[in-house]
């Protein structure tokens, strides 16, 4: 029994692991390399496809851009989002059923549907080409994401302690921020890797609200489609790369990863 | 919980209301406007009613790529969902390697979307990829750019690869949640490791499934970028699916009007789902 879970998860494992090694592989390969033959690792080790990513600015602002935004975005949904699952956990109000659901919905809709809207949209309020407008645009779908999730976590929290806190003589803000939201700082740690995710693994909105300035690296990435073919062992640099800023993001809240992606309610 | 009624708990959820509002009834707004209208130019546009939903519930494109949507939806939750499963009871539950495939299981989720298109592209090119190359060395004769069959199986390998790892870890967070107790009194009873799993670990796990199948069964049934790296919705019209071929008609073909009608049955569609998931997770919150 014992070995057979392991032989399973082991070739899932691996399963996961290939494509991922052979795109590594290939961003330490030169192009001369990758064309001429299969290898399974590189026979002549180089940092050149890296190199060419690092020292050119059109390169490596791809990745300033799409950090900065996933960050803006990150910082607004938890902002709003807080207040309003501690509402949605806490009291009843007229409509609260509808909203959520509403708020879920916009999860839900297809970013197909709202592609040409929205490029008009932040084009007529002069925000096309910022990272805010990415990141408010963004905020579509990970804000009821992070409602959900934080409603989840604040709901395991017991009410008697917002009502001791009240008896105490604590008022409402000074209570949230000193009391609630260390109590569910695992909750916010997780959502803030959600809403960091889905900001930093979405590219068709990004790609359509910027041309220049903001533009993100998964749109820079079309550039190694040239005339005389495809760059691949820049093109692999750069995936590899895109993968970096989740790895590390993942490893600080590894403990409670599987808690939020049941959206914090098990 | 008891919940207090309160109504001014409204002023708490009043800016994530004006913000997802902002960005989400605008631009939907839009979209009914020109699924009404005829639009030449910006001055030139006439009122044509329900003309355009008449002519998309009609279009054969449209039904063969709703058509292909929904069988590949289907496909994926039929593979992923057993799969997750299995995993998530193959995971370790302590130890420092519980965290180390944790790691490994969120990398996939992890990618941007565009470059998990990339890597497949890249793995699966008989060339230079070693999926292809492989498979060819075998005697097999794939290749995902002009062989319809192979077209279908790359995209939903590559989309088991994706997101089996969302069912896994969703499964594996129910299976953290069911205390030892259960476990010791099927031990005393005998119960076979299947009748753990059908009375104890399956019923336990229903409300974190019901998350697993409609979000995979929503986010496949929108999935746009990885088939569009991959195979740019070729060879013919194998792979194109419904946001593929939604776009190509608003921004390609600048047909509006029709893509904009479509958006909204396709929304429905969507809305639909999302309605019956939330009235499903909701019984299964009160039965909890």
């Amino acid at each position: 029994m014992n070995t057979r879970k392991r032989v399973v998860l082991a070739l899932f494992v691996v399963f996961l692991l290939v494509p991922i090694y052979w795109l590594l592989n290939m961003s330490f390969k030169s192009n001369t390399e990758i064309l001429g033959g299969l290898t399974l690792w590189p026979q002549d080790f180089t940092l050149a496809n890296y190199q060419v990513i690092f020292t050119d600015p059109s390169w490596y602002s791809g990745y300033i851009n799409s950090l900065y935004y996933v960050s803006l975005n990150t910082l607004i949904s938890l902002l709003v989002a807080l207040p309003a699952a501690y509402a949605f956990s806490r009291y009843r109000f007229l409509g609260d059923k509808h909203l959520f659901f509403w708020l879920l919905t916009n999860r839900m809709a297809p970013p197909a549907v709202f592609l040409l809207p929205f490029f008009q949209l932040y084009s007529s309020i002069g925000l096309f080409d910022t990272h805010i407008a990415v990141a408010l645009a963004h905020c579509l779908f990970s804000v009821p994401l992070a409602v959900w999730i934080l409603e989840g976590f604040i709901s395991g929290v017991p009410k008697e302690i917002d009502e001791t806190a009240y008896i105490d003589g604590y008022s409402f803000p000074k209570f949230f921020v000193k009391i609630f939201i260390p109590l569910i700082g695992s909750g916010i740690g997780v959502t803030a890797f959600f809403c960091f995710m889905f900001s930093w693994v979405e590219l068709l909105l990004a790609r359509t609200l910027t041309s220049v300035n903001a533009k993100p690296i998964a749109a820079v990435m079309t550039r190694t489609v040239s005339a005389s073919g495809i760059d691949w062992g820049v093109l692999a640099a750069a995936g590899v790369l895109t993968i970096l800023p989740g790895v590390l993001v993942i490893w600080f809240v590894r403990n409670h990863v599987a808690k939020g992606f049941a959206l914090g309610r098990v | 919980m008891n919940k207090v009624h309160n109504n001014k708990a409204w002023w708490l959820v009043l800016p994530v209301f004006l913000l997802v509002a902002f960005s989400a009834i605008v631009p939907m707004m839009t979209v009914v406007n020109y699924s009404v209208q005829d639009i030449f130019d910006a001055s030139t546009r006439f009122f044509v009613g329900t003309d355009w939903y008449k002519q998309v519930l009609q279009d054969t494109r449209l039904h063969d790529s709703l058509l292909r949507q929904f069988v590949f939806s289907s496909c994926v939750l039929l593979i992923e969902i057993p799969l997750g499963i299995a995993i998530a009871l193959s995971m370790p539950t302590q130890g420092r390697w519980t965290s180390v495939c944790l790691i490994v299981l969120a990398i996939p989720l992890l990618i941007p979307w565009n470059v998990v298109g990339t890597i497949w592209q890249i793995f699966g090119r008989a060339d230079i990829g070693l999926l292809g190359w492989s498979l060819n060395a075998l005697g097999v004769d794939y290749n995902y750019a002009s062989n319809t069959m192979d077209a279908w199986v790359t995209v939903l390998v590559m989309d088991v690869w994706h997101w089996t790892s969302l069912v896994a870890l969703l499964c594996y967070s129910g299976l953290r949640a069911i205390p030892d107790v259960y476990y010791q009194a099927a031990r005393i009873d005998r119960a076979s490791p299947w009748a753990v799993f059908r009375h104890i670990q399956l019923p336990k796990m229903k409300s974190v499934l019901l998350i697993a199948v409609l979000l995979r069964f929503m986010d496949s049934f929108m999935i746009y970028t990885e088939p569009f790296v991959l195979t740019g919705g070729g060879p013919g019209n194998a792979t194109t699916f419904l946001s593929q071929t939604l776009t190509q008609m608003a921004v390609g073909q600048f047909d509006l009007g029709p893509a904009a009608a479509f958006s909204l049955v396709y929304f429905l569609i969507i809305l639909l789902v999302s309605w019956l998931f939330y009235t499903a997770m909701t019984h299964a919150d009160q039965n909890r």
